[in-house]
């Protein structure tokens, strides 16, 4: 069995790169954010070799003895998590040429319709407005076409 | 059993993924890539179903390539695993057969997204291996395959809308990826293996704070994917600006996913319950939060992608109380709200057509215009709100009464707060109803018909919400067994390492015939 305690080197390098990372994500410039989520997976898989413990000989059967083999199942994971960090980095990259495309810049903009909402409720406004209460005329008017039963109008001599 | 069905166990994944490479190879026929993709969803669905009746005895194993399950990666489908599968393959084929009609509506059937296909297939294969993986790192890799799928089905077309929206999906999912995978580092580095079964015999040994850290990593992670408050946000600005079939599936699918991984490493690997308070607190603040965001909105696939956030707080309730009836009772939940937000997303689509808007004040009088669209509407809405006998009701009913069971305080306040966010979707929902459907239309919409095509699976799926009324004792049944299942994690472990070392696969008679 190898030895499994973390080398401090390892540490220190996925501490640095993980946040680094967590800071370029907090920016508004998709491209930032982009080397953010890139500095920040490598430190992960950094962390897997940490999981994996100290490097030994390749993990072969015949050319290794079975208790100085590295462990071969984090640098398996580590291959894996490479190749889908790769495939989503391109894929980010082309979105931030898109929205560079459309609107000049690659911010990460806001929710529009969240901030109307929040506008709409600051200026104590309803949210929407209903078809039937868009009201165009004053209660005098309404009081006048009101259907009274008993008025000169039900009668229909008065003035309606 | 006397036949082995293991072989069925990849064949929901295989399939899909199969076809999607085929479809991908013909993106020159649309007619063809329509075709491959039916049949392959379709023999998906026949193949779960027959895992959902092979998988009430026992849980089926298989490890993959024939490495045994601690070092290779076993793929289980236990009755949590099949039920999922099952729903979620019927509503897939269903989404997938309207976006066919809606193609062929608009005239796009060859152009411009011949890539639709093999990323819808993608995503599918990526929903299947999530649901049976029995690895935690090959969890990951199903969400990964299905986020990827998802990233390109958000953004399909590129207008700036999209890119908008998909840049926050996208960017809120790979910081999940990233939460999600530095758990699995960690969990490796604590435990030294990945495979559910054997992490659930290694991790009790661990010191209780390093378990909860890890416990909560995970969580925070799944708890993005599943939008739970606070992690919700990103849900109801990216869901409704992609397409309508691509809405409908993300609402009733990869939310889901999220809450099929929580409750999976909730039983399995973390069965004390030590995060039971915090996930009661997170399910009020849910429903409640979600709700209220639904009452506020003036659009009409907003207010539904809020109801979706609300809805999952009733199965983190059902998860959090960890009972037999709780956690059968969030499953039953989960099937039915499936089947129930992807039919409600595709009619919405429909009514986006027909009326030419998703604002209401826009919308009206699509009850004397449309009135089967208003049936259509009206029976899956009311589904969500819990209207009696409905199968929301009767989930709903299974939830109070085992918070009721459970009697303590939190519990007793989640009860009362899952009633009245039950009546703040039935008015955000009547409120919609009231002006689509019966306010004068503002503006009289011009007259489109609505494809066959595309009514008719949004009519299936209101018609498989209703069927999950009538079958719901047996369904009931059913998901309370996967509780009891889920609630005796010994089961998951000695199907996967029968003699609670290794699997069954053929490095297992190798490692033995070794000195």
């Amino acid at each position: 069995m190898i030895d499994t305690s973390p080398s401090l080197v390892l540490v220190v390098v996925v501490v640095a790169l993980v946040a680094a990372g967590v800071y370029l994500l907090l920016e508004r410039s998709l491209s930032r954010v982009i080397l953010g989520v890139i500095l920040l997976s490598n430190g992960i898989n950094v962390l897997f070799l940490v999981a994996g413990g100290r490097a030994g000989g390749a993990p072969i059967v015949g050319q290794t003895p079975d208790d100085a083999m590295s462990d071969p199942l984090p640098q398996a994971m580590v291959l894996t998590a490479i190749v889908i960090t790769l495939g989503v980095t391109a894929f980010l990259l082309a979105m931030a040429y898109r929205s560079w495309q459309l609107t000049g810049h690659d911010e990460v903009q806001d929710d529009l319709e969240d901030r109307r909402v929040a506008r709409r409720a600051a200026d104590d406004l309803a949210a929407f407005e209903d078809a039937d209460t868009v009201v165009t005329t004053t209660l005098d008017e309404d009081a006048a076409d009101a259907r009274d039963e008993t008025g000169p109008s039900a009668r229909g001599d008065g003035p309606r | 059993m006397t036949v082995d069905l293991g072989w069925l166990v990849p064949l929901p994944v295989v399939l899909p993924l199969f076809a999607a490479g085929l479809a991908l190879a013909l993106w020159r026929h649309g007619r063809a890539q329509g075709a491959i993709s039916v049949v392959a969803l379709t023999l998906s669905l026949a193949a779960s179903v027959a895992l959902l009746v092979a998988s009430d005895s026992e849980p089926l194993v298989l490890d993959v390539g024939g490495w045994a399950a601690p070092v290779g990666i076993s793929l289980v489908a236990d009755r949590l695993s099949a039920l999922m599968l099952t729903v979620s393959f019927a509503v897939t084929l269903s989404v997938l057969v309207y976006s066919l009609a809606q193609g062929v509506a608009d005239g796009d059937a060859e152009t411009p997204v011949a890539i639709f296909h093999p990323t819808y297939l993608v995503l599918t294969a990526g929903v299947a291996n999530a649901f049976l993986s029995g690895d935690l790192f090959n969890l990951f890799v199903g969400f990964e395959i299905l986020l990827a799928a998802s990233y390109v089905l958000i953004t399909l077309g590129g207008t700036g809308e999209r890119i908008r929206a998909g840049t926050i999906y996208v960017i809120v999912s790979l910081m999940s990826s990233m939460l999600f995978l530095l758990a699995v580092a960690l969990i490796y580095a604590a435990t030294g293996t990945v495979n559910l079964a054997q992490l659930a015999l290694r991790l009790p040994e661990l010191d209780p704070g390093v378990q909860m850290t890890l416990q909560l990593m995970l969580l925070i992670a799944f708890g993005i994917k599943a939008a739970i408050f606070p992690m919700s946000a990103w849900l109801p600005d990216s869901y409704p600006t992609a397409p309508a079939p691509v809405t409908a599936v993300f609402a009733g699918l990869l939310t889901k996913v999220g809450v099929y991984a929580i409750i999976r490493t909730q039983t399995l690997l973390f069965p004390g319950g030590a995060v039971d308070d915090l996930l009661l607190g997170a399910a009020l603040a849910t429903m409640v939060v979600g709700i209220l965001g639904a009452v506020a909105q003036n659009d009409i696939k907003r207010l539904v992608s809020f109801t979706l956030v609300s809805h999952i707080g009733y199965m983190l309730f059902g998860i959090a109380l960890s009972s037999e009836l709780g956690l059968g009772s969030a499953i039953f939940y989960v099937a039915h709200h499936i089947t129930v937000q992807t039919a409600l997303f595709l009619v919405v689509g429909l009514m986006e057509r027909r009326g030419g808007s998703t604002s209401l004040d826009r919308l009206g009088g699509l009850a004397r215009i449309a009135p089967v669209l208003a049936v259509l509407f009206f029976i899956p809405a009311m589904n969500l709100a819990g209207i009696p006998p409905m199968s929301g009701f009767l989930g709903k009913l299974g939830l109070i009464q085992a918070g009721v069971a459970a009697g303590s305080v939190a519990a007793m306040t989640l009860v009362v707060a899952s009633v009245a966010t039950s009546l703040l979707t039935l008015y955000a929902i009547v409120k919609a109803w009231n002006k689509a459907f019966w306010q004068p239309a503002p503006v009289e919409p011009e007259a489109v018909r609505l494809p066959g095509g595309m009514v008719g699976p949004a009519a299936a799926l209101v018609g498989l919400g209703l069927t999950l009324t009538v079958v719901a004792g047996p369904l009931f049944g059913f998901t309370e067994r996967a509780a009891a299942q889920l609630r005796d994690p010994s089961q998951y472990i000695s199907a996967v390492l029968p003699d609670g070392r290794r699997g069954e696969g053929e490095s297992a008679d190798v490692a033995e015939e070794a000195p």
